[in-house]
């Protein structure tokens, strides 16, 4: 049974489909990236799974420990709450004017506070705050370590260099303890030491347990770290399977020449090479 | 703009001219032709030329030596900096709490009684300041709360025969009732709209007590409101037994029963200060926070925004009932016509004016504008006239208020003071 | 029915006039994006400028009424021009760009100034004016209950239809009017290509300054009495016109405001004349809960 099972997932914009009838898995333990030219519908996608956006038709399973979640028409904040799925965003979405610890102490808010009434009774320091608090703490400094931040806890996300944000962004998403983490484009904007690092704290993240279900442009560092390769093109499905598949694949290739657009044709030339 | 370089003095000239002309437009029918009625009934006009040239005069004066000043200093108009105020929080705040707690020693009737008023503006600001400030949502109908606190005081003591003290958190919790009532169907409404609902709510309010006589008594409001007491002890000017003054052996003056509603309302605007202040420093007040930073980053972090919306929008609203209820005890009176949406205006103007969040801000702006209204009240005419020009000159001046920047609720080492510059002011 | 009919001709009266200051609220939402709360002042001052122009060509001996209105038509939108110029000018363009509380309430700061500057300059009471154009023609009769179509209303219907033809003129056929769009969907862009936005935003002010001035003459004409207070209960209205039609929709400004006078007029003549504002807003928020882009407006796809 994989973890997250995606079928027959269409999603329509007034007459523009841009997702059609898509259906793939991500498995437990794996890193699964979705890629495929700009345009291909792979932020859409992400939006359906996140509760961002309610697709047209299809079905998003998603089980786990916790149960069996179907995450079409489900709140955003229940699928991260209950389903245990975080995500990330392509224009990256930190609370700029409070420091990297508060943001990272936000993420854990359903910890924290599990319902309104304790939220309130915390002001009279009832309701075991104290303790809850103390947990995510603790969590937020792992994290806060784990991307090298530490250093610079007190600071406002807002002033941090953007590779570090990007970081921040991906240690806020893992501190709500998720089960599938899906990240858009983590390495956009990276330099190649940045990426390098980026590589190794997702396969860190992968080695603790969560899933990575993954949107990235950079062909390096998706055919480096993951397991399981989804390819996209005008929203449908043309390509699945392990990197070394794809990276053979004459579909993958035609639909990246086929575009006529000199980024892609860089990205496309990766994919081959 | 231009290659050509101007002197500064020729620049200025032509400025002050250019200003004379459209202040002329301006004022030359508004101000220069009084329509009158005449004994007869009829129309006339009053020329008034005089004070037109008058005004005139004064605005190329201002401006000529406005853009020489600006010219010759070259510094810009709008000061984004954080202000000077921003860091000295420390020092000011406590020197305006001594102030504030000694007032009924060194002030006079009069003093306390403006104390009272600018307290009240104080709480009304920090209750506001919890949903603008803290949670970013705009809010121009928080009058509503206070009316709905006002009202369910006088209602309840009339009508039940219920004191302040069983009164008060009774008039909090309905404002919040109400706040919860008004909140839920219209919170996902974003920025601007979210704004013009709450001032059609407030709105709704006020014409429903206005018209609905046979419960609020309609324009004539409500009267004989009862004072609170201090543990039981009345305030009456005869003193008697069972009078504060006969209890303590003092004189019976009017003053005691002034000073203790001062240190009611204190009281009050502390515990406002207290709540929201430790509020942000838990997790309801953090995610507040961050909902005013970025609603889409909240939901996918899992955090309800709907239900955190409400709750800042319900404890804001509930300390605007504390406010309403310590209103009607102080006037004795209540009538629709406290419950304008000007008072919501004033009220946001602290709160906008204190910079945003700022418990600091809010209480200095009280002061100033509140206060300052006070001083110029022997102009009684121009008070509202000034009222508005200032808004105006300290927002376009100071956009970001009196004392900006946010400080971390939570910090590993030293904690720093974060630039106004960084931190969102919500869309909600 | 012919009740009905008559609350028809009286809404649409109304609305007209709300539809006139709700473009200048929709115009200037459009391009900066703000609520232009001094707006419904302009309005009032525009409403005092023509008491002023008709006092004094009356003094002047101008006997004739056609030439009367139309100079006091002409007086009343130049002079109220500049106030919409100066507000700009003064108040909002140097918080252009800033955050996005401070020219809200530099705006409300602005209402307030004018409100009592117009109670300081020109009194605080009732200004009453007999009725320049009396009479009407009934249209119809049933049951006893004659319905009036008033001169006053068709001179309303008149005026305010041909203003709103010769904006829509001025908005989708001049090079002005492409400015304005331009601006409206990006400024930034608009300025990129050259558009002198600082002019463009003035003559929006100043266009929707004109118009308000209008509805104020067109609002005395009608009720005969002013105050300095009638600003804002018009701006609110007109400004829930806007919202109903939809926010930067210009036809949506004209709808809302005709939905809105047919709310009050339809209210008061059924249910009660006190609610009537209660309904309008009411509506106001229903619309909001379940279209929250307005009837026209464009709707608001959230970007993730």
């Amino acid at each position: 049974m994989p973890l997250l099972c995606v079928s027959e997932l269409t999603m329509r914009f007034g007459g523009l489909t841009a997702v059609d009838a898509l259906s793939f898995d991500a498995r437990a333990g794996d890193i699964t990236a979705v890629i495929g030219p700009n345009g291909a519908g792979k932020t859409t996608v992400f939006n359906c799974i996140t509760g961002f956006y309610r697709a047209t038709s299809g079905k998003i399973a998603l089980s786990h420990d916790g149960g069996d979640f179907e995450l079409s028409g489900m709140p955003g904040h229940i699928i991260t709450r209950r389903a245990k799925v975080a995500r990330t965003f392509q224009n990256i979405r930190l609370f700029s004017g409070m420091t990297v610890l508060e943001n990272l102490l936000v993420a854990q808010h359903n910890f924290a506070m599990p319902n309104v009434a304790r939220g309130l009774l915390s002001v009279f320091g009832l309701g075991g705050y104290r303790g809850l608090e103390a947990q995510a703490l603790e969590r937020a400094k792992l994290w806060l370590d784990a991307v090298q931040l530490t250093a610079r806890a007190d600071e406002p996300a807002g002033s941090l260099p953007y590779g570090a944000q990007r970081r921040l962004e991906i240690a806020r998403a893992m501190c709500t303890r998720p089960v599938l983490l899906c990240l858009d484009e983590p390495a956009a904007g990276l330099n190649p030491r940045e990426s390098d690092e980026l590589s190794a704290l997702l396969i860190r993240i992968r080695a603790e347990g969560t899933a990575i279900l993954l949107i990235e442009h950079d062909m390096g560092v998706v055919m480096r770290i993951s397991d399981h390769v989804v390819v996209l093109d005008h929203g449908r499905k043309i390509s699945d399977g392990t990197a070394e598949y794809i990276r053979n694949d004459p579909h993958v290739i035609a639909a990246y020449l086929g575009e006529g657009d000199e980024g892609l044709d860089d990205d496309a030339a990766e994919v081959a090479a | 703009m231009t290659a050509r370089v101007r002197s500064p003095l020729v620049t200025a000239l032509r400025d002050a001219g250019i200003s004379g002309l459209v202040a002329l437009g301006l004022f030359a029918a508004m101000v220069g032709l009084q329509t009158n009625v005449t004994n007869t009934g009829k129309m006339e006009l009053v020329p008034n030329f005089g004070v037109v040239g008058l005004l005139v005069a004064v605005t190329m004066v201002f401006r000529f030596a406005l853009v020489l000043w600006r010219q010759t200093r070259g510094i810009p108009v709008i000061s984004l900096k954080p202000s000077r105020f921003a860091g000295s929080g420390r020092l000011v705040a406590p020197l305006l709490l001594l102030a504030a707690l000694t007032l009924p020693i060194y002030g006079g009737r009069y003093w306390i009684d403006v104390g009272i008023l600018v307290m009240t503006y104080v709480m009304l600001g920090w209750g506001l300041n919890i949903v603008v400030g803290l949670a970013g949502l705009l809010d121009l109908g928080y009058v509503a709360f206070y009316a709905v606190g006002a009202y369910s005081y006088a209602l309840l003591a009339q009508n039940f025969d219920l004191g302040f003290w069983t009164c008060l958190p009774l008039a909090g919790l309905l404002a919040a009732f109400w706040g919860v009532l008004l909140g839920f169907p219209v919170l996902r409404l974003r920025g601007d709209y979210l704004a013009i609902v709450t001032l059609a709510f407030g709105e709704i309010i006020r014409v429903v007590i206005l018209n609905w006589t046979e419960l609020t008594g309609g324009p004539n409001g409500i009267s004989g409101i009862p004072r609170p007491t201090f543990f039981g002890l009345t305030f009456n000017v005869g003193g008697g037994p069972g009078s504060f003054a006969d209890f303590f052996g003092l004189e019976p003056s009017i003053t005691h029963r002034v000073a203790f509603l001062y240190y009611v309302i204190f009281g009050l605007a502390l515990l406002t200060n207290w709540v929201s202040m430790r509020l942000r420093r838990l997790p309801l007040g953090r995610a507040w926070e961050a909902l005013r930073e970025d609603e889409i980053a909240c939901r996918a972090l899992g955090i309800n925004v709907t239900v955190t919306k409400l709750t800042a929008f319900a404890i804001g609203a509930a300390f605007g009932g504390f406010a309403g209820a310590f209103f009607a005890t102080r006037q004795a009176f209540i009538s629709p016509e406290s419950f304008t949406f000007i008072e919501s205006a004033i009220v946001l103007a602290i709160v906008v004016l204190g910079g945003l969040g700022s418990q600091l801000g809010v209480a200095l702006a009280a002061v100033v504008m509140i206060g300052g209204g006070e001083l110029v009240r022997e102009f009684n005419e121009y008070r509202m006239l000034i009222f508005g020009v200032a808004l105006v000159v300290v927002m376009v001046t100071r956009p970001r208020g009196l004392v900006s920047g946010r400080t971390p609720s939570v910090s590993l080492g030293q904690s720093k003071l974060i630039s106004a510059d960084m931190t969102s002011q919500g869309h909600g | 029915m012919a009740y009905a009919l008559q609350q028809l001709i009286n809404g649409v009266t109304l609305g007209m006039i709300y539809g006139l200051i709700a473009v200048g609220y929709t115009m200037v939402y459009g391009i900066i994006g703000m609520i232009n709360f001094a707006h419904g002042d302009v309005f009032m001052i525009g409403s005092f400028l023509s008491l002023i122009a008709i006092t004094g060509l009356s003094a002047l001996g101008v006997t004739s009424v056609p030439l009367t209105l139309a100079l006091t038509l002409v007086f009343a939108a130049a002079f109220a021009a500049i106030y919409g110029w100066a507000i700009e000018r003064i108040a909002y363009r140097p918080l252009r760009g800033s955050f996005r509380l401070a020219p809200l309430i530099s705006a409300i700061g602005m209402s307030i100034a004018l409100q009592n500057f117009a109670q300081v300059a020109q009194g605080a009471r009732d200004k009453n004016m007999p009725s320049m154009i009396p009479g009407g023609m009934s249209i119809f009769e049933q049951d006893g209950f004659v319905v009036q179509l008033s001169w006053m209303q068709i001179v309303i219907f008149v005026v305010t239809l041909s203003l709103l033809a010769i904006f829509t003129w001025l908005v989708t056929k001049t090079s002005l009017g492409r400015a304005m769009r331009a601006c409206e969907q990006d400024l930034k862009m608009a300025a990129l290509l050259g558009i002198d936005t600082n002019r463009t935003i003035s003559l929006t002010f100043v266009i929707g300054a004109a118009l308000a001035a209008v509805a104020g003459m067109m609002f005395l004409l009608y009720y005969g009495s002013i105050n300095f207070y009638i600003g804002f209960n018009a701006g609110v209205k007109a400004f829930t016109a806007a919202v109903l039609g939809g926010v930067g929709s210009l036809p949506g400004a004209v709808i809302g405001g005709l939905a809105i006078g047919l709310i009050e007029a339809f209210w008061s003549g059924y249910g009660s004349v006190q609610y009537k504002d209660v309904a309008a807003f009411s509506v106001l928020i229903i619309v909001l809960i379940f279209m929250p882009s307005g009837l026209l407006g464009r709707a608001d796809v959230e970007k993730v």
